[in-house]
């Protein structure tokens, strides 16, 4: 199978599961039935055929491979051009990781049009995978706003009592940032007359052209990372959406912000990305103290974990532009890694949610009682979302501070105050919700996790531990791309210095 | 050997917890303590072929993390140091966990404690065998979070999971100061590594750094942050609040990690980095400050505590101190050695303070014991060699260790040793006084229970005695045993290359030729403590209640343990929660979201208003508009015409 699209084949094989599930027919009970099975069954194929990327990746190459070009708009160089990288390699194989077990996770919460919400989870991922497999901007552009829509519509159709509003706020803020974006995409192509990204990372702009590009892309990622204080559509959509779009919200759509620092800020405009670092990590250090405190006193556990997101996306950010190896692939590590631990959290929420129906943090308590198994599963998690070594968060948040330290001492120190306010806030929900005496009578009656929960939540456990344990498998195959990113980014420095200086 | 020294306990956590309920109770018990004490006795067999072989090993189990230079593997590394933390780690841990099935008998969830008590101690090996930095601090994460759960084991009781949150929160404020402290330790070195590190230590003994702003001697800002995570974990002055509380775990947690092993990871980790901390005075002045204060501190709060357990953990933390003071004089040997014999009879205490307690059905407040002795004999008579190994009389343990620190301190003529050596002389006096009240309290005297609970008072299982018998020849004979080879004229030969002793600090050497009445002071000062606890509690019993009402400041100052938990709750914890609510509502609802999407929303349908309002629908109001309009263009048009 060497010659086969790879890429192609994961973006759209959702779809396909798509269409296929729009031509069932019949009772409500038996489409809905149907539905879930072959939502089921086309994501887990995905994620199967999405090994083989990993599989057969050259981890010692730098460069883009699966590579698939078709010319798209005769007389333009926008094209249908796929390939991956160390680096989005893995955040496709994260997307169709997560998408499967979304899936078996809303059997029990979704049960009003269930065949309309397979189709979108379906459609979502392969937005996804096309945004991270994307090597022309145009087509870049295209999956990075269709992604919005089946969100959009999960949240404002299976969401929660203010689900309109969440809807509409996250959907206004990204798309403000987005329309900048284009502009400068625009700008880009009339100045380097090619929408192919790697042709584009080897352009070099002027510095006060980078400058305005960078803003513009900025507007976009920082809405969608979300940056401080362009966040707080997070907790509203978060809070209103069903469990399993909270999942790809917090475990794949906030990645795509970081990712398009990776992709095109820092490469396309490394001037600009040195001159505007620091505006960088003043946001990301206000975003993981702001944000840390802020989830101290929520009293809705969605909510408190929408806003330890932001605190975590503060150090990806502080990592991607430390401009260190250990810095870039901590960031990256992170992003992972909270992929996985946040999906799991909101999960581990949705459980107790789909049998309480209610997130309130005080309407619970005491629940190692009735559920140990649930207990331990959310300890687990917990763990690994403050940061405990031998989980995955360690080595990304380990990474990040280590790169950001040989920068600048400062912005570790503070960004490492996240290790003491990350504790306590997890901690406390923690035992606001599984300690203490079991008192509510509703509770009494509350059941352990079953079967299909406990299939859920087993890849999920078996893979932060493995991240923790064994990261090397995760990092190795980024260890070329990333070496070449900081490489040209110091050319490019060395160049624009250079330069400034002969000015002088 | 050592992989499997290492591995065993955590393959008994695993298999008790995950299959805790298939295997019974009875299995879970019988298989983790089986494990631990094999594990136990392969830690003998190492420190016979390490420590007294003199053959240190490497064992390399797999790669960890490689980015960049950045590299760390998974290794375990014995040399004499670690021998010596493998014996007092698997040995007391294997008396806690045979004793934990008697103590835990009446207990619902015997598999997840004895799963626990497994996953801590190998966290404890894995910290103690680190070769780097990094998996140190896995280990060193490990233990307290394995402190965290056994705290909160009794989950129902809201102050345990309170007590539970404390010690792992100020632990991470110890944490974040090791963490940066390896962040610098790299940025200095280049490695994580310990040997790299201590190979390039004296190179860069005179370089200097600039973290934070501050221009620093960089050996000395890196021994200063790594001794701040030293501090958390070992519950030092500042950083100590956390240990009082985490009482509320089941006593046997509180006999192995809250007092023989994980509290004495920071002497560990400070003991293990001598090389580096030998490179700067300052750094062994402020541990030396430091420890000598928790020292006295302690002691102090520890007369005038109630609770059984909570004198015994005022007491641990005062020995953590004289452990640190040792360090900060460079007499690392005298501090391990204290380590090894406290580690023994504090564990007793503490299991005997967990005998009574099982015996007094709960009750923990020794103003309502008294007169048990004649019940509980064997109990009696263990802690009366516990507290008499504490309080460093002669030929039992305490004596050999404490006295050696203190001399040391004496021989080191440094302000702050000659400082610390009269501190320590002032705990020691207190540490003896607090010992025998205590003693008295709960022993001897009238019994002041009720006759419901008198009348239950019983001796515990063998179960529960044959560890404390165990724990009690450690208490009487491992000063004795030890002396030797750990502080005496062989311990060059037997430490090895484990710690290093640059010329410059001769403390050690210098502490067996101090002047007689140094040496005889803390002995002295020892029996004058237990003497006046005799004065006070056996022979004038109403001395003490006046002595606290005339001095009843004092009194409370102490009873309230400095204020330093209300501080705390005043300068940290309270105002964190009310600037995140303030930052919450008023940051991102009223400012962000009031002046971003919702205010422009709100703004959009303003406008959108007063445009539709203009749409009046009578001609006349269009017509003038256009006239206006009209207007407006003739005369821009008049003036740009010229």
């Amino acid at each position: 199978m060497n010659d086969w699209p790879l890429l192609s084949l994961t973006t759209f094989l959702p779809l396909l599961g798509a269409l296929f599930i729009l031509t069932i027919r019949g009772e409500t009970e038996v489409v809905a039935r149907n539905a879930r099975a072959v939502a089921l069954l086309t994501s887990i194929a995905t994620f199967i055929i999405s090994l083989f990327i990993a599989v057969k990746f050259n981890g010692a190459s730098p460069d883009f491979q699966f590579k698939e070009t078709a010319l798209w708009f005769p007389g333009t160089t926008i094209a249908y051009s796929m390939g991956v990288d160390g680096i989005s390699m893995w955040f496709v194989i994260l997307s169709t990781f997560l998408t499967p077990l979304c899936i078996l996770s809303s059997f029990g919460g979704v049960t009003v049009r269930v065949k309309e919400y397979m189709v979108a989870f379906l459609i979502l991922e392969t937005m996804m995978v096309g945004m991270f497999c994307a090597l022309d901007l145009v087509l870049f552009y295209i999956f990075f706003e269709a992604v919005l829509i089946p969100m959009f519509i999960i949240i404002g159709v299976w969401g929660g009592a203010r689900r309109v509003y969440a809807a509409f706020k996250f959907f206004l803020y990204t798309l403000a940032g987005s329309v900048l974006m284009l502009l400068a995409m625009l700008v880009m192509y009339f100045e380097a007359h090619t929408t192919d990204i790697p042709s584009l990372m080897a352009h070099s702009f002027p510095f006060a052209m980078q400058q305005w590009l960078w803003l513009a892309f900025f507007a976009s990622f920082a809405v969608k990372v979300p940056m401080w204080p362009v966040h707080t559509w997070l907790p509203d959509a978060h809070v209103e959406a069903p469990t399993a779009g909270s999942v790809i919200l917090a475990g794949v759509l906030l990645k795509m912000g970081a990712y398009g620092f990776i992709r095109f800020s820092v490469p396309m405009l490394p001037d600009a990305s040195v001159y505007f670092t620091p505006l960088i990590y003043t946001l990301s250090i206000v975003a993981v103290i702001y944000t840390s405190l802020v989830a101290l006193v929520q009293e809705d556990m969605k909510k408190l974990i929408a806003y330890s997101s932001v605190a975590h996306m503060g150090y990806v950010t502080i990592g991607i532009f430390s401009m260190t190896v250990q810095g870039v692939e901590g960031a990256i590590y992170q992003m992972l890694s909270h992929g996985v631990v946040s999906g799991a959290l909101f999960l581990c929420v949705g459980v107790v949610y789909d049998r309480m129906h209610t997130r309130e943090i005080n309407r619970y308590g005491g629940l190692a009682t009735r559920m140990p198994k649930y207990a331990a599963v959310f300890m687990l998690f917990t763990m690994a979302s403050v940061g405990l070594p031998g989980t995955s968060g360690f080595v990304g948040e380990f990474l990040v501070l280590l790169g950001a330290f040989q920068v600048s001492s400062w912005v570790a120190f503070f960004a490492a105050t996240g290790l003491v306010l990350g504790a306590a806030y997890m901690l406390v929900l923690y035992r606001r919700v599984v300690f203490g005496r079991l008192t509510r009578d509703d509770l009494k009656t509350i059941l352990d996790l079953d079967m299909r929960e406990i299939a859920v939540f087993v890849p999920l456990i078996l893979v932060v531990i493995w991240m923790g344990v064994q990261p090397n498998t995760f990092i190795d195959p980024m260890h070329a791309s990333v070496a070449k990113l900081i490489d040209n980014y110091e050319l490019a420095r060395a160049a624009h210095e250079g330069l400034s200086v002969a000015a002088r | 050997m050592i992989t499997a020294t290492v591995f065993l306990p955590l393959l008994g956590a695993a298999v008790a917890g995950l299959l805790g309920r298939f295997i019974g109770d009875r299995g879970a018990q019988i298989l983790t303590c089986g494990l631990l004490l094999i594990s136990a006795v392969l830690a003998g067999l190492i420190f016979q072929t390490v420590a007294l072989g003199h053959q240190p090993q490497t064992v390399v189990i797999a790669d960890w993390i490689t980015s960049g230079t950045f590299n760390v593997a998974w290794t375990l590394k014995v040399d004499t140091l670690t021998a010596v933390m493998l014996i007092v780690v698997t040995w007391v841990s294997a008396a806690v966990h045979v004793y934990s099935v008697g103590y835990m008998s009446h207990d619902t969830s015997i598999a997840r404690f004895q799963s626990y008590l497994s996953l801590f101690t190998f966290a404890m090996l894995m910290l103690v065998t680190s070769d780097n930095l990094v998996q140190m601090f896995f280990g060193w994460e490990g233990v307290g979070v394995a402190s965290y759960l056994l705290i909160g084991f009794w989950y129902e009781k809201p102050s345990a999971s309170a007590a539970a949150i404390k010690a792992f929160v100020v632990n991470r404020v110890g944490d974040f100061g090791f963490a940066l402290g390896i962040f610098g330790v790299y940025f200095m070195f280049g490695t994580v590594g310990f040997d790299a590190i201590f190979a390039a230590a004296p190179d860069k003994a005179a370089a200097t750094v600039t973290f934070f702003g501050v221009e620093w001697h960089a050996i000395t800002i890196c021994c200063l942050l790594l001794f701040v995570g030293a501090m958390g974990k070992s519950a030092q002055l500042g950083l100590h609040t956390w240990l009082p509380d985490a009482m509320e775990g089941p006593t046997p947690v509180s006999a192995l990690i809250h007092a023989a092993t994980m509290v004495t990871a920071g002497v560990f980790m400070v003991a293990r980095m001598s090389p580096l901390f030998e490179f700067s005075d300052t750094a062994l002045t402020v541990v030396t400050v430091v420890g000598a204060a928790t020292a006295i501190f302690a002691a102090t709060v520890g007369c005038v505590q109630n609770d059984i357990k909570r004198v015994i953990a005022y007491s641990t933390c005062s020995q953590l101190g004289y452990m640190f003071f040792a360090i900060g004089v460079s007499a690392y040997q005298a501090a391990i050695f204290h380590l090894m014999t406290h580690a023994f009879f504090k564990a007793l205490l503490f299991l005997g303070a967990g005998s009574v307690i099982h015996a007094m059905s709960d009750e923990q407040d020794i103003r309502r014991m008294g007169g048990i002795w004649k019940h509980v004999k064997v109990t009696w008579v263990l802690m009366w060699i516990g507290s008499l190994a504490l309080a460093g009389i002669p030929v039992f343990a305490g004596y050999y260790s404490k006295d050696t620190i203190l001399e040391a301190a004496w021989a080191s003529h440094s302000i702050a040793g000659q400082g610390a050596y009269w501190l320590g002389c002032t705990a020691a006096f207190l540490t003896a006084f607090y010992s025998w009240r205590l003693l008295l309290l709960t022993f001897h005297g009238r019994p002041r229970a009720d006759e419901h609970v008198m009348a239950h008072v019983h001796e515990s299982p063998a179960v529960m005695l044959i560890p404390l018998l165990f724990l009690a020849l450690g208490a009487v004979f491992a000063g004795w045993l030890g002396y030797d080879l750990f502080v005496g004229h062989h311990n060059a030969e037997f430490w090895g290359k484990s710690i290093l002793v640059t010329a410059a600090h001769p403390s050690l050497e210098n502490a067996h030729h101090v002047p007689s009445w140094a040496a005889l002071l803390p002995t002295v000062v020892a029996v004058s403590g237990i003497a006046l606890a005799y004065l006070l509690y056996s022979f004038a019993p109403g001395i003490p209640g006046a002595l606290a009402k005339a001095f009843q400041p004092i009194y409370l100052f102490l009873l309230n343990k400095w204020y330093f938990d209300e501080l705390y709750d005043k300068i940290f914890v309270k105002p964190a929660f009310k600037l995140g609510k303030g930052l919450w509502q008023g940051g991102d609802g009223a400012l962000i979201d009031g002046v971003g999407p919702d205010g422009v929303a709100a703004g959009t349908l303003a406008v959108a208003r007063k445009v539709g309002r203009m749409q009046s629908g009578y001609l006349y109001h269009y017509a003038y508009a256009m006239l206006i309009g009209v207007a407006v263009f003739v005369t821009w048009y008049v003036f740009n015409a010229r």
